[in-house]
């Protein structure tokens, strides 16, 4: 058996034996499905009604505001507003709107007062804002001798088909589709980069502080040592993540059976509604057939592309960082730098991609091989050309080679190095070594 | 003898430091090869060149007339100084992954290993854990460890750092018995009485220079300077010293003795032991008569503090 393929298992199979990753694997997907089942429930319980008073003098406006679930509205116009203002702060009511009789209707603009303990929330303050325009613009249309009846009568509310120029259908919300794929891809890969990578570091510094490593490095070279290491705990995540998955499966179909959160099957209150319900219908078919034309191989080969070449580019790193130190305390200076470009990735992949997947800013980030990994996989299922991939997997594994030499040199020496914190001058002196 | 391990010229630096300077050395076949030196020469420097852990910046290193390369690791067994094992892992599967990456086969290291378990009696510790256990028993693990791939030359940096007296010379003897197998030792230690008792060859490394090597006889004759320590009961020693102090170098000195004798250290200068011994015969007896041998303590404080 090779040397690497024996340093590979050793360390495959430490990682899986060790007690923290077996609680790890099988506890955290029981703690995601609970904290998922927890948040449904939070948001599927009702929420307070909140009392609302109207005191209008103008008896124009109190008549627009109609109960709801959330809201409850009550004509105060009788009562002093004094006696009002007293009643908010001892919460008999959420809060009081004030509305004065003026006699031009321009006046209203700035004239209506809200009272109330707590701030409101910025969706009422919308609502009761537009409640009240709504109101003034018909009156004043009235006024003008405009019918508000026959102008409602005659609005028309266009949908548009969106058709692709190859002739598809398309429905609106396919963005989001897309999007939410490569998010996926490329959210995992950064959390995969970011949790076995730390792995990799740690295991360099248990090494490290057990002194075995020199004995390790007599009869082998450190570069097969990390490379081991590398692929090793790669192998060990790569079981964890599939475990989580059929885990994962496992548990949210015992959870739906439970908790009869059935969302597939049609309810009455569905059915009631016929025609929408079958609009619906029609949609979630076109989406899933949107997913299904999705380049689903191919993007499943690049996420494997991808993630081997980032994963790697920055796991030499923190192999190196766990070298330069003695404990994990000393990280703290290394860390930031490998961690502010993954999430400059991620927050690129959400607000730029989304809007613009083939603008310059998401192009130029998915050359970059420190964010490609993520940002490409997020633009990919927006379809981009081959020779941009192309080029971009060029430059990620040109530099992944060239990290993982200058990790090399860190790691050779920084693995027999004690006693003193190093610095970054350090660390490119030891490249010279 | 024919050297099994030349180091021709070797050049270390580190950054504009000088680890090692132009150093030369030739360890002779089947020899325990003593590397002394005060911390901070050089040793473990050239431990590491000869264990390719690093790589000298010119100069070549020969094992076997061959020059040094990745395939001959399985010919060497190290313990370094700075020594740990894998805390978690257990003591038969941590050295039979140890020895793999030597290169040599399982079986082949379970056979050893079970060797060298009997014979140190700790074959129940097999599948216990090395934070299971005490210091001194991981240390002897450390050694099946270093002597299990059967290796022609091995290398301890301070090897009895850390044994208690009954384990040190438990390992004692197992390195003195690898000797007389045919293994080739570099010893590197500050511990001189182990070098006067277990070395035949010893260098002496200083500042990163090698100020002195050889057998350990020709380097003790080099610095012998043929003085003798005598004891008479003479019937007046003080006509005894003045008629000494003619012809010879004296000093007082002082010896283990039985007697209240007159003790004296007489320096020869170009004289013979027998002549000396003919000049006091006379004045009384003669209790203790016998040539003042340089420790090797004493050979590397006086190399060290002269350079």
């Amino acid at each position: 058996m090779g040397v690497l393929s024996l340093i590979i298992k050793r360390e495959f199979i430490s990682k899986v034996r060790n007690k923290s990753f077996i609680v790890m694997t099988f506890v955290s997907p029981i703690i995601f499905v609970a904290v998922a089942a927890l948040i449904g429930y939070l948001s599927s319980m009702k929420t307070e009604v909140k009392h609302i008073g109207i005191h209008d003098e103008s008896g124009m406006f109190v008549n627009e505001f109609k109960n709801s679930e959330s809201y409850k509205y009550h004509d105060v116009s009788k009562i002093d507003p004094k006696l009002l203002k007293d009643s908010v702060s001892q919460a008999n009511y959420e809060g009081v709107l004030f509305i004065p009789k003026k006699d031009n209707l321009k006046d209203y603009e700035k004239a209506i007062e809200y009272v109330s303990e707590d701030s409101p929330s910025l969706g009422f303050i919308a609502d009761t804002e537009s409640k009240l325009s709504e109101k003034l613009l018909r009156k004043n249309l009235n006024n003008q001798g405009i019918d508000t009846v026959l102008l409602d009568k005659s609005q028309i509310d266009v949908t548009m088909h969106l058709t692709k120029a190859s002739g598809e259908e398309t429905v609106k919300g396919v963005n989001e589709i897309k999007i939410g794929v490569g998010a996926i891809f490329g959210y995992l890969i950064m959390m995969f980069i970011i949790i076995y990578g730390n792995m990799v570091m740690r295991s360099v510094i248990e090494e490290k502080t057990s002194r075995i490593i020199e004995i390790i490095i007599s009869s082998i070279k450190p570069i097969q040592l990390m490379m081991g290491k590398i692929i090793g705990t790669t192998l060990a995540g790569i079981l964890q993540f599939v475990i989580w998955a059929i885990v994962g499966v496992i548990l949210l179909v015992v959870a739906n059976l439970l908790l009869g959160l059935n969302t597939s099957s049609p309810t009455t209150e569905m059915i009631s509604k016929a025609p929408e319900y079958n609009q619906l219908l029609s949609n979630v078919t076109i989406i899933f057939m949107e997913i299904k034309k999705l380049p689903l191989l191919s993007m499943a080969v690049y996420f494997l592309i991808y993630f081997i070449g980032g994963y790697f580019l920055y796991s030499s790193l923190y192999a190196a960082i766990g070298a330069a130190v003695d404990n994990e305390t000393d990280t703290q200076q290394f860390m930031f730098p490998v961690i502010m470009p993954l999430m400059l990735g991620v927050y690129i992949g959400f607000f730029t991609v989304m809007n613009e997947p083939h603008g310059t800013v998401a192009t130029i980030f998915s050359m970059i091989p420190f964010t490609s990994p993520i940002v490409m996989l997020m633009r990919i299922p927006f379809g981009v050309p081959f020779y941009e991939i192309a080029l971009s997997i060029a430059l990620l594994f040109a530099t992944f080679i060239a990290i993982v030499w200058v990790a090399a040199k860190i790691y050779r020496v920084g693995i027999l190095m004690y006693g003193k914190k190093p610095t970054w001058k350090e660390l490119i002196k030891w490249l010279k070594y | 003898m024919k050297p099994i391990l030349q180091v021709n010229n070797v050049v270390k630096k580190y950054g504009d430091k000088t680890a090692l300077n132009n150093i030369s050395l030739d360890i002779p076949q089947g020899s325990v090869f003593g590397l002394l030196g005060p911390n901070g020469a050089g040793k473990t420097s050239l431990i590491r060149i000869i264990n390719q852990i690093t790589f000298p910046d010119s100069g070549e290193i020969l094992l076997d007339g061959e020059k040094l390369s990745p395939h001959h690791v399985k010919h060497i067994g190290y313990m370094p100084e700075e020594r740990g094992l894998y805390k978690s892992m257990k003591v038969g599967e941590q050295a039979l992954y140890l020895a793999q990456l030597k290169g040599i086969s399982k079986d082949e290291a379970k056979k050893q290993l079970k060797y060298w378990f009997d014979k140190l009696e700790i074959g129940d510790w097999w599948n216990k854990k090395i934070q299971e256990l005490s210091k001194g028993m991981a240390q002897k693990i450390q050694f099946v460890v270093t002597v299990l791939h059967q290796p022609k030359l091995l290398i301890f940096d301070e090897p009895f750092s850390g044994f208690d007296p009954v384990n040190a010379n438990i390992i004692k003897d197992e390195i003195l018995e690898l000797k007389q197998k045919g293994s080739t030792i570099i010893f590197s230690t500050h511990r001189m009485e182990s070098v006067e008792e277990m070395c035949d060859e010893i260098a002496l490394i200083h500042k990163s220079d090698k100020l002195l090597d050889g057998s350990l006889v020709d380097i003790k004759k080099q610095f012998r300077s043929n003085t003798f320590d005598l004891g008479i009961n003479a019937l007046n020693p003080n006509q005894l010293k003045d008629f000494l102090k003619a012809k010879y170098q004296i000093e007082d000195t002082f010896f283990k003795s039985l007697d209240n004798e007159l003790k004296l250290s007489v320096k020869l200068n170009d004289r013979s032991a027998n002549e000396l011994l003919n000049d006091v015969l006379p004045f009384g007896q003669v209790t203790h008569f016998s040539e003042k041998i340089p420790s090797i303590n004493d050979i590397f404080i006086q190399t060290v503090t002269n350079n």
